[in-house]
C-alpha cells in the first residue's frame, strides 16, 4: 500500500487550477491553426487570430485566458493500492481549489441557486472520482465556463431514434446555441448509460486531445459526420458567420438499458482548459 | 475589410446611426460595466422612479464580470458574458438614453425593437479573449454595488477596445445575416 498525503493533493490541485486557466493547450492552438486555413469569412479569420493572440498574452503574462474561470471540475483516478493519509480527499481538493482561485487571481463564480450569494472561494468543486488498478493518483482539473455549459442538454431518446436521432439532436443543439457558447466550440457527446452517466461521459469526452481519433471506428466516423454537418450551419467564429462553428466532436459511449437511448451534449467553448498530473 | 471606426462616448443619435452591422469599431474613453445582478438593481431603481448611480445618456454598458486584477495590473481578464440574460432589463435602459451594449450572443426581439426606436446599437466583443481585452483598459473604478464583487458596476477608461456591430438602428442582425451567408444546405 503506497501512502499519499492529501496535502500533496491540495498543492497539486492549486497549481492545476492556475495552470489550466492561463495556459491553453497546444492541441487547441493547433486546432485553431487548422481552422484558420479553412475559414472563408474575413471577420471569422480576424476572430480566430484574436483567439491565438489572446492565448499568447495569457500564457506570457500568466493571466486568465477568459474571465470566466469556471466551475472547477476535478477528475480523480485513484489507484486502489493507494492509501490517502492526513485528511479527507474531497476537503483536500476543495482546499486546492480555494488556494488556486485565490492565489491565481481567478474569478469566483459559484453562488447559491436562489439568493445568488457568492460562496466566495469558488467551492464546492465538482469531483468525479473513480478507482483504477495501480498505486498512483491521476488528477485532472478542467475549469468549465457557464456560457457554454448553459447551452448543454441531456435527453432520453427512444431506441428507435437510433444514430440518425442522435445526429439530429446534436446538430440541432449546436444550431440553437448559435453564438452563445463562444464558437468555435468543442462538442462533447455522451451516449448510453443512465441520465447522469450520459452527462458524465459527455463531459469526460472533452478531455481527449484535440486532433486525435476516437479509438472506436464507428464513433470516429460518427464524430466526423456530425462535425461536417455542424460546420455547414454557417454559425462561424463567435456566431458572426463562417465555416468554423466547431473544432471537434468527441463521443464516449457505453451500453444502455433495453428501454432507453440516453444522450448528453456538453458544449465547450474554444477555451478548452484542462491540466492533469499523476502522483 | 474596411478600416475600424473609432468612437468615443457619450454617443449621439448621429454617432450610432452611421454604424452598420459588420463594422469593426474601436471604442475610446469611458464605458460602464454591468451584468446580471447589477442590471436587476438598475431595473428595480427605474421601476421605483429613483435615480441611477450613473447617467445613462449616450453611454455604453459592457456585460462583463472580470477576474480580480493581479498586483500591478489595471484590470483582470475581461471578455464579454452572454447577453440574453440582460434582455429583460435592456429596453428600459435604452429608453432612458443608453446608446450601446457590448456582449456576446443574440438579443431578443424586444431589445432589437428598442434599439430601432430609441437609436442604440449592440456590439459583440470576442468571447473568451479576456486577456487581450483587459490590456485595452487603462483605468477602472467601482461606481456602485461593490458587494457584488465581479458583478459590481465599474467605470472603465478604454483605449481602442475592439468590438463588432451586431445590431444597428435599422434592425439588421449580423448573427442572422452572417449565418445565412455561410450556411450550406
Amino acid at each position: 500500500m503506497r501512502e499519499i498525503s492529501v496535502q500533496l493533493v491540495t498543492e497539486k490541485v492549486r497549481d492545476l487550477c492556475m495552470k489550466a486557466n492561463t495556459d491553453l493547450g497546444e492541441d487547441v492552438l493547433q486546432a485553431i491553426d487548422r481552422a484558420i486555413e479553412k475559414e472563408e469569412s474575413p471577420l471569422g479569420l480576424e476572430i480566430l487570430k484574436e483567439l491565438k493572440e489572446n492565448a499568447r498574452i495569457a500564457r506570457e503574462e500568466n493571466v486568465p485566458i477568459c474571465q470566466d474561470t469556471g466551475f472547477a471540475v476535478v477528475f480523480v483516478e485513484l489507484g486502489q493500492d493507494v492509501h490517502l493519509v492526513g485528511g479527507n480527499l474531497n476537503e483536500a481538493i476543495y482546499e486546492g481549489v480555494r488556494q488556486g482561485y485565490r492565489d491565481g487571481y481567478l474569478r469566483k463564480s459559484i453562488c447559491h441557486p436562489f439568493t445568488r450569494a457568492n460562496t466566495g472561494d469558488n467551492t464546492p468543486a465538482i469531483i468525479h472520482a473513480e478507482t483504477v488498478p495501480g498505486d498512483k493518483v491521476k488528477i485532472t482539473v478542467a475549469p468549465k465556463g457557464g456560457g457554454s455549459e448553459n447551452m448543454s442538454r441531456v435527453t432520453m431518446l427512444t431506441p428507435s431514434d437510433g444514430i440518425e436521432g442522435i445526429k439530429r439532436f446534436v446538430v440541432q443543439r449546436v444550431k440553437e446555441s448559435g453564438s452563445n457558447p463562444c464558437p468555435p466550440t468543442i462538442v462533447g457527446v455522451g451516449i448510453g448509460g443512465t441520465l447522469e452517466q450520459a452527462g458524465f461521459l459527455a463531459k469526460k469526452s472533452l478531455l481527449r486531445v484535440l486532433g486525435t481519433k476516437n479509438p472506436d471506428p464507428v464513433l470516429d466516423q460518427l464524430e466526423s459526420e456530425i462535425l461536417t454537418e455542424i460546420n455547414r450551419l454557417g454559425i462561424g467564429p463567435q456566431g458572426l458567420g463562417g465555416r468554423t462553428t466547431s473544432l471537434a466532436v468527441h463521443i464516449l459511449m457505453m451500453p444502455c438499458h433495453i428501454a432507453s437511448l440516453p444522450l448528453a451534449v456538453n458544449i465547450q467553448c474554444h477555451a478548452q482548459r484542462h491540466k492533469e498530473i499523476t502522483i | 475589410m474596411s478600416e475600424p471606426i473609432r468612437i468615443k462616448p457619450p454617443l449621439s443619435d448621429q454617432d450610432v446611426e452611421r454604424l452598420k452591422i459588420g463594422d469593426r469599431v474601436l471604442i475610446n474613453g469611458i464605458i460602464y460595466t454591468g451584468r446580471d445582478a447589477a442590471h436587476r438593481r438598475l431595473f428595480d431603481l427605474l421601476k421605483e422612479g429613483k435615480n441611477l448611480p450613473f447617467d445613462l445618456k449616450g453611454q455604453i454598458i459592457y456585460y462583463v464580470g472580470p477576474t480580480p486584477a493581479k498586483p500591478g495590473q489595471v484590470f483582470g481578464s475581461a471578455g464579454p458574458t452572454t447577453s440574453y440574460r440582460m434582455d429583460a432589463y435592456s429596453p428600459s435602459l435604452i429608453e432612458r438614453g443608453l446608446k450601446g451594449m457590448i456582449g456576446k450572443g443574440m438579443r431578443s426581439d424586444a431589445v432589437k425593437e428598442a434599439m430601432k426606436k430609441y437609436r442604440a446599437v449592440y456590439f459583440a466583443a470576442t468571447g473568451g479573449a479576456g486577456a487581450l481585452l483587459a490590456k485595452r483598459v487603462k483605468k477602472a473604478e467601482i461606481v456602485a454595488y461593490e458587494d457584488l464583487g465581479p458583478e459590481a458596476i465599474r467605470r472603465l477608461e478604454v483605449q481602442d477596445l475592439p468590438v463588432i456591430v451586431v445590431n444597428d438602428v435599422r434592425g439588421n442582425d449580423l448573427y442572422i445575416e452572417g449565418e445565412k451567408k455561410y450556411r450550406k444546405e
